[in-house]
């Protein structure tokens, strides 16, 4: 009786033992198909919180592949594309990619309005409000953003371009949220002079 | 009494941010219905958000997609 108990528990183990290894490499399969099936989401983000294409395939890359080493970390049901971007902003912030394009002083802020005041101005009282932002180029845009200095940039991205809201974006960059919302207010702010100075250059 | 239309300025992106309560939402909406200034810069902020989000949008090459299955732990 003892014997056969014994064997019993034996053979036991190794079944619980393949059973346990079968589920977590389906969990793991799962976690990874999961994650990439939001890569064009996380890359669009990345490729402005980088200064370049090549230092957001980079940093992409470096993401997933230590997301892949670490999945179970991860809670399942809980943000798993919030979850990325995580990874992605503290890669990005050790890494010291946190360079601005040249040293520069801080830029001034505009007025929350200044940008439509400068365009609507200068296009001679165009009076269709998209017809005005269209007086922007994409290489503007996407100039004006790179400007934006790192603290203030990553929150614009990950709200502005990522959709996040405002407390998934503090606990991605781990920042208060009312630190979120001044430097999304500044951001903007910043961007919008960025976007005035472009405009106006292409004027004269 | 504040000047209304540099209220309505101080809501204009908390507004687009859809963090109003309904209250302060509907303060903002009965200022615009009557403040052609202040439609023609909501138009304007409006569009401002929709055409950077598009023009900030580059998508992924397919090369690094390949990379990216490429790192995925093989099965045992």
């Amino acid at each position: 009786m003892a014997l056969s108990g014994t064997v019993d528990r034996v053979d036991a183990e190794p079944e619980e033992d393949a059973q346990r290894l079968a589920t977590e490499a389906r969990d793991r399969v799962r976690f990874e198909e999961d994650a990439l099936a939001l890569s064009d989401q996380v890359y669009r983000v990345a490729r402005h919180l980088a200064n370049s294409r090549e230092d957001a395939e980079e940093l992409v890359q470096e993401t997933y592949a230590r997301a892949f080493r670490s999945w179970r970390q991860f809670t399942p049901g809980t943000n798993l594309r919030a979850w990325l971007l995580r990874i992605l902003t503290n890669l990005n912030i050790d890494r010291g990619r946190r360079q601005q394009r040249a040293p520069q002083m801080q830029p001034l802020e505009a007025n929350d309005y200044f940008l439509y005041d400068r365009l609507a101005e200068n296009g001679g009282g165009v009076s269709d409000e998209q017809r005005v932002v269209e007086r922007l180029s994409q290489d503007d845009i996407v100039s004006a953003l790179s400007a934006v200095p790192h603290d203030f940039r990553d929150v614009l991205v990950l709200v502005d371009l990522g959709d996040f809201s405002y407390a998934d974006a503090a606990q991605i960059l781990d920042i208060p949220v009312g630190t979120v919302m001044s430097r999304l207010h500044r951001g903007r702010r910043i961007l919008k002079r960025e976007l005035a100075e472009a405009a106006t250059e292409e004027e004269t | 009494m504040k000047d209304p239309c540099a209220h309505c300025e101080e809501m204009m992106q908390p507004y687009l941010d859809h963090v109003l309560t309904d209250e302060e939402m509907a303060a903002a909406e009965a200022h615009l219905a009557g403040c052609e200034p202040c439609q023609r810069r909501y138009r304007f902020e409006e569009s401002l958000r929709i055409y950077v989000r598009k023009a900030a949008t580059e998508e992924m090459r397919p090369e690094l997609r390949e990379k990216l299955s490429a790192l995925r732990i093989p099965l045992e």
